[in-house]
């Protein structure tokens, strides 16, 4: 069993990081995520493992110095909150185009604008879309716990170099600020071999130059890269979907929510059974790639499904497409940094399914 | 035996690899420029790559291309580069150096992407003080784009976006970025030089040795400032441009060291 810690999220996050080797952490300090920063500098990880620990003058600059240290082969993490994450959409379409590894982290709070410092899931769009400019996504991955954020650190790398792409963990400030048990994982020594077929760390004899870019002026060039960049996406629809099913033996109805609000659901769920109302959760654990084949199935055995997101209904759309309008699916959620309580959650799926 | 007129040599001699007196650095490819005819462009990628053969470290060497009419230098340049984001390319160095502190990073960056819209970026990078050459090359104009006003266009001078000459009163002045960021206490060379005469040539090599030597101390960041022509955008032929830069663009823009060994020069 690995050292139990009662820690923070944001603080698992930034042991996480140091424990799976990252080389680099660039960033700027935002509520409700700011602890990452304040932790990994507590930690003098130069010292602890030679990670470099820089905070830039903006979210850009880090994202941007995220993007150095990927185009040469390093392990390089940054994180933010949803203003900041907005900032740094740029880059990560670059970073999508130049097909670079990372490992983004956006502590999401309400908005729109510079909105609140509480939480919200309010950057689904912006996370499972693409975010930034053109065609591309980034793999997404939610936790619902600090264990979680903990652990999808190491995930994150290993998905963002399994497919020369980077991942966001798409939290909450819940999650963040949270503190509960977390078992860590045993450190990963960093990286000393480089793979010299992408990486730029300086052109030897032995082979050509390495040139990282996301740029081609020839278009049918780039509707090649383009192809190929899909067809990563549809290998991870593949091979990495990721999710976890909650009392879903027996149901009549469906929750359909991920992080914080999957959390919230599973106690609605005890609610509901004890008034004999049978309704289970699925939790998309990867929002990109979605489970959709898994909610198409569970959609089959029920007769309602509810998306219970902290937004105005962003989810939904994909709960909706994965089942094909062959049941009724509708969406709760409060905003603006207000969180649902489970009572609520269970009145909604009544009024929504049974007493309406 | 076919002669050369002027010379008394057959071409046989004139290929034997003893009388060879220049040749291509191997750390250029054989790509065509794709820089206008007249350029400087073509001049300052040279130099960079001829000190960068002569210190010996291509293997060492990672460059960062802009966006602007330098876009494509990892065409040109026969060495590992990345292509960042417009005004990035100082944060992507200081990602890159941070984690390889041996190595030698340099950019290549335009007036647009370094004194516009990436002046956070190059303030920042150069007040940190980090231990890379940022080469920049100011043309007073966007020329990739076709001709628009650039942070460093003259008052008066004419772009696509100021027909009439640039009004300062109403598009603010032209920014001498270079002696600002020689102020800051992390540049440790910054000097500003051409490529328009052979003698100019000899000096611009001879400062982008001294910055990538630099970068050997650890001391902070050197920046060469190249003043530039840009002929298309410009509007006239190249001896025309080269003139009108050293009639109007030096005597706003002064060659010469701004700062040696971390020092200004009064």
């Amino acid at each position: 069993m690995g050292e139990l810690r009662l820690m923070k999220g944001n603080e698992a996050i930034a042991e996480a990081a140091i424990r799976a080797g990252a080389d680099a952490y660039f960033g700027y300090p935002i509520t409700p995520q700011s602890e990452i920063m304040e932790y990994l500098a507590s930690q003098e990880t130069h010292k602890r493992t030679g990670m470099v620990l820089l905070q830039a003058e903006s979210e850009i600059a880090a994202i941007n110095m995220v993007y150095g240290a990927a185009s040469t082969g390093k392990k390089a993490i940054t994180s933010s909150s949803s203003p900041g994450i907005s900032l740094k959409m740029e880059g990560l379409s670059y970073m999508a185009g130049s097909e670079l590894p990372c490992v983004v982290v956006n502590v999401v709070r309400g908005g729109p604008g510079l909105g609140t410092i509480q939480p919200s899931q309010a950057d689904y769009f912006q996370a499972t879309k693409g975010g930034g400019h053109g065609d591309y996504h980034l793999i997404v991955l939610a936790p619902s716990s600090v264990q979680e954020m903990s652990d999808f650190v190491k995930l994150g790398f290993e998905l963002a170099f399994k497919y020369r792409n980077p991942v966001m963990i798409l939290s909450d400030g819940v999650i963040g600020q949270m503190m509960e048990k977390v078992e860590l994982f045993d450190p990963i020594p960093r990286v000393t071999e480089f793979d010299q077929s992408w990486v730029a760390t300086g052109k030897t004899p032995d082979r050509e130059r390495n040139i990282v870019t996301s740029l081609d002026l020839d278009p049918h060039k780039m509707e090649q890269h383009n192809r190929d960049i899909m067809a990563k996406y549809e290998r991870m629809k593949k091979e990495d979907v990721r999710y976890e099913e909650v009392d879903c033996d027996d149901i009549d109805y469906l929750f359909v929510a991920y992080g914080s609000s999957a959390r919230i659901c599973q106690k609605a769920i005890k609610l509901a059974r004890e008034e004999g109302i049978r309704v289970g959760l699925i939790r998309p654990i990867t929002l990109f790639p979605f489970p959709t084949k898994e909610i198409a199935h569970l959609g089959d055995r029920v007769k309602g499904i509810l998306s219970v997101e902290l937004n105005t209904g962003q989810m939904v759309e994909d709960v909706r497409l994965a089942i094909n309008g062959k049941v009724q699916v509708e969406h709760y959620g409060r905003v603006g940094g207000v969180i649902h309580s489970p009572i609520e959650l269970l009145e909604a799926l009544k009024k929504t399914f049974i007493t309406k | 035996m076919k002669t050369t007129d002027n010379l008394n040599m057959s071409t046989e001699d004139l290929i034997r690899e003893e009388n060879l007196v220049y040749k291509k650095t191997e750390c250029m490819t054989d790509a065509v420029l794709s820089f206008c005819p007249g350029c400087g462009h073509g001049v300052i990628h040279r130099l960079t790559m001829e000190v960068v053969e002569e210190m010996g470290i291509q293997s060492d060497t990672i460059g960062i291309a802009s966006v602007g009419c330098s876009v494509l230098a990892y065409d040109f340049m026969n060495v590992d580069m990345t292509g960042a984001a417009h005004g990035r390319a100082p944060a992507v160095a200081t990602g890159i150096k941070r984690c390889w502190p041996d190595k030698f990073v340099f950019t290549y960056q335009g007036d647009g992407d370094l004194a516009a819209i990436g002046t956070a970026e190059t303030i920042h990078a150069c007040n940190r003080g980090e231990n890379i050459t940022i080469i920049f090359v100011n043309n007073g104009i966007y020329g990739m784009t076709g001709g628009q006003m650039a942070p460093t266009t003259l008052e008066g001078m004419k772009s696509s976006t100021t027909p009439y000459g640039r009004d300062i009163s109403l598009m603010g002045n032209p920014i001498k970025i270079t002696e600002l960021v020689s102020q800051l206490p992390g540049t440790y060379y910054v000097t500003r030089q051409a490529v328009h005469t052979p003698s100019a040539v000899r000096k611009a090599k001879k400062a982008i040795r001294t910055a990538f030597e630099s970068q050997k101390l650890k001391k902070g960041l050197s920046l060469i400032e190249f003043v530039s022509n840009c002929n298309s955008g410009w509007k006239m032929t190249p001896v025309e441009a080269n003139k009108w830069m050293e009639e109007h663009m030096f005597p706003f823009y002064p060659l010469g060291d701004i700062k040696v060994e971390g020092k200004l020069i009064k």
